[in-house]
């Protein structure tokens, strides 16, 4: 059934737009952010970062500063180096196309002697207040002696550019590739047509709200440490920093992510600010405290996408696509950050298939690094990447070919018959209706009105243009064996435990982490439904790694998929036991136990008891089978998938554009999507809209600009930085497809958070240049800012003038 | 040089010494506890720190603790109802999912519970350009102006706003 969402609340189970539990507390100040958070006797701390893109450090003064009112301490690297302090680790591992590994540099969380961008750590400053901090790190004299920086993702690799570090030549970090190279150069051979197109996926700041903030604590008495981070995965800081840089054992390491404020995939990874607090708290015996500010957010959070590439598609004379080579340089700034290697590689190269049957696809990846800020996943992570390329590709070839867009598109789609469907770039589709979701969002965005409507913007001198975009994501990552044969150094299961109390209400803990995902209300629908109790009488507890089994985290649209999955296998282990317990409780046979809607029966009679009642005998087991049975009701799962999800849909956009001011408008932006089977409609049309206006940021506003001659950050700030606003985008229409559901997990669903950033800003871009064919222009790189369109219209004018 | 500053907060009468240069949302989050007022940036752009003086919204980052002297200020905790009631504009983000991860949310509910005041049947068009001063990633808009409309409804339609602590 294709269906407008239903946002009515009615019910609680799977499938209803329950409202949400977390709001509450939200809407009336009650939250508790990591800089909400105070401990007692805490100090402040205030991070010295570079001013240059690239310098030698020749000597730090700090004599003055540390006379400075209300200074307690000041480190430098030369400080964390004598305490044996590691190196920021990576979590992936790529190797090169010769099967050596990649370049990995050490990253030091304060650096030695070299600074490599502009906010590099140089130094903290702990001081009794944060004022105290932030004006003895003025005090601080460093002598730098600035080195020539490159931060050009189109040229880093040149011989003669200035080199980030010694053991990466030419600022290389891998040269990867996937697919078969021969039979694309045959596929080529024989095409009738090649379409080739050079573009750019500009570089973005995520700027979740809420800036990065952390609190280290050390307690002298046991050794124990805590931290409080604004991370989307704190098993995860656990593990790295415990384990890599601060060589401290899990069970002496407790991390906790209280309410964290939007991560976009920038709250996932070790950051140096975490292992310095925690660091600098035991040898100073005080907590200390550090919250970001925005401009240094901009130059500290790790930065996404920045890609460099060419595209070439082969077609046959009926427009059949026969291959696709892509060549890539991708920007990993100055260091390795956490997930960065596997971005524009197992997450972008696999995803080049797209919703189509090219049977022959070859990407070459070069990774470079720059006197940039780091740069790893953000919001679809090379997926928005992928889709970008194709769906800006296949619209050239339409117009090149002469063959409608939409019609180019569905004579390549692959079809639902020939599910699964393994790829050229080594993933299996599991499910999917492409052509049912294109005909179905053609129908609602009345692709066939569209010369009318493009006709009466003309009268009022506006140039209109229709977007359309397939996409396709592999979301629910990962399996662990896949992903460890890929390179990644960790597993990506999730955990989950559901423990029932004596009196019938449950606590059920994950390793997912929710911060705006709605997990407190999504995660207690389906265990409400799944053990018949009352909604109210569940909580969803995450983010604390003393109380929760150790799990992933949450991104890559895994939450629900992975973790939701865990919580089901949990759930099914507390009712399998609770049936034992049942059958001795009515003196009846396991086998003839039926459990629906929280009640054991007994098949045949009316005898009956509530899961409440079996959970107090399981606390209380006076009559109970304790030779056979544990007393307890408390069920702890690790599930791990057995493979991708892969959520996809087509968008359709139309825009206005002012020839004259250069100024786009969307006119309207539809979206169907196929999540698989949906748990809340309401949140999960939500995350649609919040992942679309950062794909439209992305086609219109948003643009992180270094200066090539300096290495500095020209955008900044909320000043420099185009964030969109309420009145720059329109309101959408999003429908859900649930007819495909997920074929490999016990749920059915395949994940939503990205999936609007994924297929955004190829949907805009795609309308944009429609608008502007008509001046003869067939491709302009993102972001389509008034200035750039203008330009570009300028510039196909000049010969028609001329003449 | 510390200052000693004296204003209402959510009705009750507050005073403390602060240094000079103490901005209005330090006051409040840093000396009052009250937290839930945000700061998302450090430009006066994100407007997650809006709070109500003298019944206007400010954004509280943009001004010192000196200026608020003998000012009447709410924040989100002094926007319900003593009894707990939600605002209407509470309630209409909640039951319009208006909110994600909750950071930019009291700025934006303050934001919006001012837009009212000035404009009790607003358009679309203008609940966005009003909004422009409130940044969102998570949302994209589309349920706050839903919410927000949706609130101008329900208060025109005759439920009163609880009385606001200090308006």
């Amino acid at each position: 059934m294709t269906a407008p969402l239903d946002t009515a609340p009615s019910g609680t189970g799977i499938g209803k737009a329950v409202r949400r539990r977390e709001d509450q507390r939200f809407l009336t100040g009650r939250g508790t952010y990591t800089e909400d958070i105070n401990r007692p006797g805490q100090l402040h701390a205030y991070i010295l970062r570079s001013p240059h893109a690239h310098a030698r450090i020749n000597g730090i003064d700090t004599s003055a500063a540390r006379e400075a009112p209300g200074v307690v301490a000041i480190f430098t690297g030369a400080d964390m180096a004598a305490d044996k302090v590691g190196s920021l680790p990576c979590g992936w591992q790529i190797h090169n196309k010769d099967g050596t590994p990649m370049a990995e540099p050490p990253h030091p969380p304060l650096v030695t002697d070299t600074v490599r961008h502009v906010g590099d750590q140089v130094a903290v400053v702990i001081a009794e207040t944060k004022n105290q901090a932030k004006d003895a790190a003025e005090l601080i004299q460093v002598d730098y002696e600035p080195l020539p920086a490159v931060v050009s993702t189109a040229d880093a690799d040149a011989p003669d550019q200035p080199q980030v570090h010694p053991n990466a030549p030419n600022n290389v970090c891998y040269d990867w590739h996937l697919g078969d190279k021969a039979a694309v150069d045959a596929a080529f051979a024989r095409a009738a047509h090649v379409t080739t197109l050079d573009l750019v996926n500009n570089r973005l700041v995520p700027n979740a709200m809420e800036p990065r903030a952390y609190i280290g604590e050390y307690e002298p008495s046991t050794g124990d440490y805590t931290l409080y981070t604004t991370s989307q995965n704190p098993h995860v800081i656990r593990l790295l920093m415990g384990a890599f840089v601060l060589s401290i054992p899990e069970h002496k390491l407790r991390v906790v992510a209280p309410d964290v404020g939007g991560g976009f995939g920038s709250k996932i990874y070790h950051y140096a600010e975490e292992a310095i607090v925690t660091w600098a708290s035991r040898k100073l015996g005080r907590p200390i405290k550090r919250v970001a500010e925005r401009s240094e957010s901009f130059l500290s959070d790790a930065h996404g996408r920045d890609h460099v590439t060419r595209a070439e598609l082969a077609l046959d004379k009926d427009g059949r696509f026969l291959g696709l080579r892509v060549a890539t340089k991708a920007n990993m700034g100055a260091y390795l950050s956490t997930f960065a290697p596997a971005i524009p590689t197992y997450l972008y190269g696999t995803l080049l298939a797209g919703q189509y049957a090219t049977p022959a696809i070859y990407v070459e990846v070069k990774a470079l690094f720059t006197h940039t800020v780091p740069v790893d996943a953000y919001r679809g992570a090379g997926r928005p990447e992928a889709c970008y390329l194709l769906e800006r590709i296949v619209d050239v070839a339409a117009r090149e070919t002469g063959i409608d867009r939409a019609e180019l598109r569905r004579r390549n789609l692959i079809r639902p018959e020939q599910m699964p469907y393994a790829t050229p770039v080594a993933l299996t589709y599991d499910s999917g209706n492409f052509p049912r979701i294109l005909e179905r969002a053609l129908e609602l965005a009345d692709y066939k009105g569209f010369a009318a409507r493009k006709a009466e913007s003309a009268r009022r001198g506006k140039l209109r243009g229709l977007g359309l975009c397939s996409y396709i994501e592999a979301c629910g990552i990962a399996p662990s064996n896949v992903a460890g044969a890929l390179g990644a150094r960790a597993g990506l299961y999730e955990s989950a435990e559901v423990r029932f109390h004596p009196t019938g209400s449950v606590t059920v803990f994950t390793g997912t982490h929710s911060h705006g995902q709605s997990h407190e209300t999504t995660f207690a629908q389906i265990v409400a439904e799944k053990l018949g109790v009352p909604i109210e009488n569940v909580d969803i507890v995450h983010g604390d790694t003393a109380k929760v089994p150790m799990g992933m985290g949450t991104y890559g649209s895994r939450s629900l998929p992975v973790g939701g999955s865990a919580i089901v296998k949990a759930v099914d282990k507390v009712v399998a036991k609770a049936r034992k317990i049942a059958a001795h409780m009515m003196e009846a046979a396991e086998a003839d136990i039926e459990f629906k809607d929280g009640r054991f029966s007994v098949a045949g009679t009316d005898k009956s008891v509530g899961i409440a009642d079996v959970a107090l005998t399981a606390y209380v087991p006076h009559n109970y089978p304790l030779e056979e049975l544990e007393p307890g009701l408390d069920e702890k799962a690790f599930y791990d998938p057995k493979n991708f999800t892969f959520p996809n849909g087509t968008q359709i956009s139309e825009v206005e554009i002012d020839p004259e001011t250069g100024v786009v408008e969307i006119a309207s932006f539809i979206a169907v999507d196929d999540f698989g089977r949906i748990v809340n409609p309401m949140v999960v049309e939500g995350q649609v809209h919040g992942g679309v206006v950062q794909g439209i940021g992305q086609a219109l506003y948003e643009n992180c600009v270094y200066d090539p001659e300096s290495g500095q950050l020209v955008t900044g700030s909320f000043m420099d930085y185009c964030m969109p606003r309420a009145d720059d985008v329109p309101s959408f229409t999003v429908q859900t497809d649930e007819t495909s559901p997920c074929t490999h997990n016990p749920l059915g669903v395949k994940g939503c958070g990205e999936a609007g950033a994924i297929g955004g800003s190829a949907c805009i871009m795609n309308a944009v240049v429609d608008a502007l064919s008509e001046h003869g222009i067939r491709h302009i790189d993102m972001p389509a800012t008034p200035n750039r369109v203008w330009q570009a219209i300028q510039a196909a004018r000049v010969p028609v003038a001329a003449e | 040089m510390p200052i000693t500053v004296s204003l209402s907060v959510n009705g009750r009468p507050v005073t403390k010494e602060v240094e000079g240069r103490t901005l209005l949302v330090q006051l409040l989050r840093e000396h009052l506890g009250l937290t839930g007022t945000h700061v998302g940036c450090d430009t006066s752009q994100c407007g997650a720190c809006v709070v109500h003086v003298d019944g206007k919204s400010v954004k509280s980052c943009t001004m010192l603790a000196a200026q608020a002297q003998g000012a009447s200020v709410t924040t989100i905790e002094g926007l319900a109802a003593p009894d707990g009631t939600l605002h209407p504009m509470q309630a209409a983000f909640r039951e319009h999912h208006g909110l994600q991860c909750g950071f930019c949310t009291p700025g934006m509910v303050m934001s919006a519970v001012d837009l009212l005041q000035h404009n009790p049947s607003p358009s679309e068009t203008e609940v966005r350009e009003w909004l422009e001063g409130n940044i969102c990633r998570c949302t994209g808009y589309h349920n706050i102006v839903k919410a927000v409309l949706s609130c101008a409804e329900t208060m025109k339609s005759g439920a009163k706003a609880p009385a606001a602590a200090a308006e």
